[in-house]
């Protein structure tokens, strides 16, 4: 067996620096334009193991912290969104199976198989009737008569690069008697699952997520369900580590247009033709790029804090559910306003597709932060929780 | 002061009223999961605003967490431990 090479984060820096400029810019464009798969992307990164960055060393991952996950989107989140969010949307899935996986033999195998092929992960959470709420299912896992397999059947309104992924989790109703929060989250592989699109994925923005609806019909071994109740996971892992994933993105994406801000602010104040408001408008991009990284880093570290202790306890009370909402609410608003600022720096070449300023892709980008899920619903659900706080 | 099946009573009274459960409070042993049994994030705080009427009592910030509601004997036992 090979020895075990665990990355560092000088290592992890320079390889997205490398696969960032020479894969995911060079193709960030296209991918937008046909809202087409970004498969270079995603090769690369499984060619330099990203994909398994987060599963510990001893199942064959890289064993990366949760605070270095966050730092690889923000920096892919610079180069393509669309990229870093399927990044993203793929660990949150490996964060769901590496925090909560127990001692079955199914889940050691899972996890040292996902590493060793770097198999991507999607996700099927929503349901069409509920709403947006992922802690409710419609659909339920029927078991076979013979107690062996579980049979689902899931109308999905978004299941993002379904057709693209090697497996995807899905959550139903535990049983067919089972009330709608009474969840489990169950791995389905490609060979097990039949997917039929009921929409399309022409979108503003995030258009090489590949973001279809679909009608998912999967079968498979009763041994696929993960052992914890759903609610436990979500509230323990999906829900922070999605917030604070997508954050992440999401601020690489604002830095990036700040940067564009700034170069194009520095070549005009070499021909002397910065006029003092442009400086003061920079000043104040640079003010909200600074409260949105603090905000989030502290929430990082926060629950960084929760996994180095294990303390998961803390996961469960209502204000540390409303502060990942926070997290979520505030840096979605914030990129739409940060590049929003550096178009106005940038001026009519930033509106121009056909400049190296061109900001369109990031502002198209940075609405589906807030839309893609949206805040309305997460800011009611806020709204409610506040007469259970202190 | 109510005795403990007085207590256990009223909460399963209180549930009856404001948590819209799934199924019929009177099928639930005490340690039946509650959020299994349909109670959702929201009718907790409902539940909890009743549960301080019926008691006469406020949730510290430390017991405003999901385990506090997570079954009739959990919010018994959080109901002792304020009155103490």
């Amino acid at each position: 067996m090979k020895p075990e090479i665990v990355a560092t984060a000088p290592t992890i820096d320079s390889i997205i620096d490398r696969i960032g400029n020479e894969v995911l810019a060079v193709h960030a464009a296209d991918v937008d334009q046909k809202a087409r798969f970004p498969a270079e992307a995603i090769a690369a990164m499984r060619e330099n193991g990203l994909l398994r960055a987060y599963i510990p060393v001893s199942y064959g991952g890289l064993g990366v912290d949760f605070r270095t996950l966050t730092t690889i989107s923000e920096k892919l989140g610079g180069f393509c969104a669309s990229s870093a969010m399927i990044f993203a949307m793929h660990q949150i899935q490996i964060a769901c199976l590496v925090h909560h996986a127990g001692s079955t033999v199914y889940e050691t195998d899972l996890l040292k198989r996902i590493a060793a092929k770097q198999l991507l992960l999607a996700s099927a959470t929503t349901e069409m009737g509920t709403g947006g709420d992922l802690g409710t299912s419609i659909c339920a896992a029927n078991l076979s008569e013979d107690g062996r397999r579980v049979r689902i059947d899931k109308m999905a309104p978004v299941i993002s690069y379904g057709c693209q992924a090697d497996a995807i989790m899905v959550t139903a109703r535990s049983h067919p008697q089972a009330t709608g929060n009474d969840q489990v989250h169950v791995l389905v592989e490609k060979d097990e699952v039949s997917l039929d699109p009921v929409s399309t994925w022409d979108s503003l923005g995030f258009r090489g997520t590949c973001s279809l609806g679909y009608h998912l019909v999967a079968d498979v071994p009763k041994e696929h369900l993960q052992p914890v109740p759903f609610s436990q996971i979500l509230s323990q892992t999906m829900q922070p580590v999605a917030h604070l994933l997508w954050g992440s993105l999401w601020l690489g994406l604002a830095q990036d247009a700040a940067s564009i801000a700034r170069r194009a602010v520095r070549a005009s104040a070499r021909k002397g033709e910065v006029p003092p408001t442009t400086q003061l408008r920079l000043a104040e991009l640079d003010e909200a790029l600074f409260k949105m990284r603090s905000t989030l880093h502290d929430a990082i570290h926060r629950y960084q804090h929760i996994i180095d202790n294990r303390s998961w306890h803390k996961t469960t009370a209502f204000s540390f559910g409303i502060a990942m909402n926070n997290i979520k609410l505030i840096c979605s608003e914030a990129v739409v306003d940060i590049v929003g600022k550096a178009l106005m720096i940038a001026g009519i070449n930033g509106y121009r597709n056909d400049h190296e300023s061109a900001l369109g892709r990031h502002l198209r980008d940075a609405y589906g932060a807030m839309l893609m899920v949206n805040n309305d619903r997460i800011r009611s659900h806020n709204a409610a929780m506040q007469l259970a706080q202190r | 002061m109510q005795d403990k099946d007085d207590l256990v009573e009223a909460i399963r009274q209180t549930l009856a009223e404001c948590a819209q459960l799934a199924v019929d409070v009177t099928t639930l042993a005490d340690t039946d999961d509650l959020y299994d049994a349909g109670l959702t994030s929201l009718n907790t705080v409902n539940l909890m605003l009743a549960v301080e009427d019926c008691f006469d009592c406020e949730f510290p910030e430390e017991m405003l967490a999901r385990e506090t509601f997570q079954s009739i004997h959990a919010i018994a036992e959080a109901v002792r431990t304020m009155r103490t």
